[in-house]
């Protein structure tokens, strides 16, 4: 009734009734709850530290650890800082973070075609198999793998051995690998020189294609290119084929390269669980093509590889990125759980370091910046490349 | 052309028996090309070397009702774990002569949810239903009326913990997200930018650290001499995790509804929160019933992570009994039974949530 009253004659508004004052007054009663709250939380936090002598601030990253760290990608040992510790931590993270993604992005596509195929068979199975790993938690995931790796396996003398140079056990899997050799650095490098020729590459056939309309097969140059210039670097260097295999020394392997069976259950399952939301996002990508795209590009003349690489994926693309995206930030928020199964990820260093210096705060403030590091800069990323292959709406 | 047609019975032409019955499936669905053919018969090879052991190992040679020494001497599975330790893994260490209390609190919430898969039940009789059965299942669990022996929240675990961490979850974190979607689609600045902030940060920190936040830090945010007990810190973390969850998906419920609904409202003179009441949130969170049910699923899974800050939920039961010298060695029966668990659980919700989104789209 007031309002009505009100919109009849403007200039008799009273301040309460516009709607802009209005506004203006709920942020701020607004920014005053929420302020009053954060300042109540915060004085209460400060005297409950004072109670306990616990001195807050981040000095504490500076002092000796003390402890071990299982397996870490850089040189540490129990005397080096928290804060390398951390890093440790957080490098751990972002490997099996990773290894883990191209894994997951690999078998989630073989499982998302597997699941639209015509083999009723294959079909079925895919999605079965999606069906009962999306229901199971990912923590019982890692529980299960790791238990089966740990009770399943044998001992390091009755190791298992599959193939040449590899050998499984419940200390984890050891495989032979290359010696090393100076050669291996400037294979790599020769190697990403390769990639960025073939870049290069690509953009000129492309630029040339659409000015002059000539072809250029990029794929049958770079692929000598990407295998050619490292194996060159390879004979260069006198083709060194020096093998270090795993020797089996006291209770466990020595040499090769070891990975332990917390890395592999973490691993394995991240990858099985995320693979099944990665097949439904795939298989959902796939299906939004509609089926004349396909008729219409092999009506032009295209062959299927073309039809696929210029018509099918980049439209399929548009619709899996954003949800896989997502599926990739969870399996990284998802390896905090190595925690539980002990493997040292930034999550289980922080914890470590919270348990022995008691800095509660600024353990979990730190475990909460690093993932939102993570995840704002993958999410960075993957919309700086979804505006790429975006719809460009003319 | 015309004369072979006519001397062709439809009725007495067959079609070549290649290409109808099981022959015809098998030709159309597993053989239908050279590359299809090699791929149904390495399945079929690796079914045949998987499948006959897995049932032999867990049905034919498996122990149901042994002793953990007559597991030993056996070579199959040994599900004498579970029938032996069940009610420990399904009731923790609550008291065992009072275990009929989180049974009936469990049959309360399954009958209630069986009752509220049909959409002819969901009127304000049900609400009232659930405000009750809820309010039950807690004065059941948590006891000391009606000459109920009080039981410490200490001493609730298994699946009554994990179901109420889920169910409560949800629950109180609803209001939260819907709050929290209406802020940021607000066109007051401030709210929005809170509002937003709130999301994204939660969505971008993984649940365990806001499970260590509860165990650790929530207790410095409360001044000296109060102290509440770990379950209700875990389970408003769980609530503030769900609810950034929430929000985006009725945000999403929020932008379906046209501009026309919000104008209409307008235009009769209600007010933001009618409009909101009677207009918008009716439409919209009908439109996110389906995505809902997919959080209730996370949240049923993800209640197991209170694990890590060592709350004796179903998986933790589970482990402890496994941790008995008498029964160690046998994670994986005892891994698998609770996959089992859980996966009827999760399966129910989403064979359900995909029905009801059928019958949402059919017009409902």
């Amino acid at each position: 009734m007031k309002n009505q009253g009100a919109t009849a004659t403007p200039a008799a508004v009273p301040f309460w009734n516009d709607p802009k004052k209005r506004s203006l007054f709920y942020q701020f009663a607004t920014l005053f709850l929420v302020g009053l709250l954060g300042y109540y939380l915060f004085t209460n936090t400060v005297t409950n530290l004072q109670r306990q002598n616990i001195a807050s601030g981040f000095s504490f990253l500076q002092k000796e650890s003390a402890f071990e760290i299982g397996e870490s990608p850089i040189r540490y040992s129990a005397a080096d800082s928290y804060g390398r510790a951390l890093l440790v931590g957080a490098l751990n993270t972002l490997k099996v973070a990773f290894v883990g993604i191209i894994i997951t992005i690999i078998l989630g596509t073989i499982l998302g075609v597997a699941r639209l195929s015509s083999n009723w068979l294959v079909a079925r199975l895919a999605a079965v198999y999606i069906e009962v790993m999306q229901d199971i938690p990912i923590l019982l995931h890692l529980f299960f793998w790791y238990a089966l790796f740990y009770e399943s396996l044998p001992s390091p003398r009755q190791a298992i051995c599959p193939g040449a140079g590899i050998y499984l056990c419940n200390r984890g899997v050891a495989f032979t690998i290359p010696e090393a050799h100076p050669a291996h650095t400037y294979m790599l490098l020769a190697f990403i020189a390769a990639c960025i020729m073939v870049y290069v590459l690509r953009r000129w056939a492309g630029k040339r294609q659409a000015l002059t309309g000539r072809y250029f097969p990029v794929f049958r140059v770079s692929v000598p290119l990407l295998l050619g210039l490292p194996t060159l670097v390879w004979l260069f260097f006198g083709a060194p084929t020096a093998l270090n295999a795993p020797k089996l020394v006291g209770f466990n392997f020595v040499g090769g390269l070891t990975v332990s069976p917390e890395f592999i259950a973490l691993l394995l399952g991240l990858v099985l669980y995320t693979a099944a939301f990665v097949a439904e996002v795939v298989r959902a990508g796939i299906q939004s093509v509609s089926k004349g795209q396909t008729e219409a590009a092999l009506s032009l003349g295209l062959r299927p590889v073309l039809v696929l690489n210029l018509v099918i994926l980049p439209q399929a693309l548009r619709v899996i990125i954003p949800p896989l995206t997502s599926q990739m930030l969870n399996l990284t928020k998802n390896s905090s759980l190595a925690v539980a199964i002990g493997f040292p990820d930034f999550v289980s260093v922080a914890n470590t370091t919270m348990n022995q210096t008691g800095q509660a705060v600024e353990g979990v403030a730190l475990i909460m910046a690093v993932y939102l590091i993570f995840s704002l800069s993958t999410s960075a990323f993957m919309n700086w490349y979804n505006k790429r292959v975006a719809l460009v709406e003319r | 052309m015309e004369t072979t047609i006519k001397t062709l019975n439809p009725e007495s032409v067959r079609p070549p028996v290649a290409s109808v019955g099981i022959l015809g499936w098998m030709r159309k669905n597993l053989f239908n090309s050279v590359f299809n053919s090699i791929l149904t018969i390495l399945t079929v090879y690796l079914l045949w070397k998987i499948v006959p052991p897995f049932i032999q190992w867990a049905f034919l040679e498996s122990s149901w009702h042994t002793t953990s020494e007559q597991c030993r001497a056996g070579d199959g599975a040994c599900w004498s774990i579970i029938t032996r330790n069940i009610r420990f893994i399904l009731f923790g260490f609550f008291p065992y002569d009072q275990h009929s209390r989180p049974l009936v609190a469990m049959l309360i919430l399954f009958t209630l949810l069986g009752f509220s898969r049909n959409r002819k039940h969901w009127k304000k009789h049900l609400g009232y239903a659930w405000i009750a059965g809820l309010f039950a299942m807690g004065l059941l669990m948590k006891g000391g009326v009606f000459g109920l022996t009080s039981v410490e929240s200490t001493q609730w675990g298994g699946l009554p913990l994990t179901l109420l961490l889920a169910v409560f979850g949800l629950t109180a974190a609803y209001p939260l997200g819907v709050v929290l979607a209406l802020g940021r689609q607000s066109k007051m600045p401030i709210v929005k930018v809170l509002c937003v902030l709130y999301i994204e940060l939660i969505r971008g920190v993984p649940l365990i650290s806001l499970l260590f936040m509860s165990s650790v830090i929530f207790p410095l945010f409360l001044p000296e001499g109060i102290t509440i007990n770990k379950i209700l810190r875990a389970q408003v973390a769980i609530i503030l995790f769900t609810a950034a969850y929430i929000a985006e998906v009725v945000r999403g419920g929020l932008q379906a509804i046209t501009r026309g609904q919000y104008e209409a409202a307008e235009s009769l003179g209600l007010n933001y929160f009618l409009t909101m009441r009677l207009i918008i949130l009716p439409q919209a969170l009908k439109i996110v019933i389906p995505p809902s049910v997919s959080i209730l699923i996370s949240a049923f899974k993800d209640t197991s992570l209170v694990v890590i800050i060592a709350l004796y939920d179903v998986l933790k039961t589970t482990q402890s009994a496994l941790s008995n010298p008498l029964w160690m060695g046998y994670s994986k029966e005892a891994y698998l039974f609770l996959a089992i668990l859980y996966f009827l659980g999760c399966f129910s919700m989403s064979n359900y949530s995909r029905k009801l989104e059928k019958e949402l789209s059919a017009g409902g």
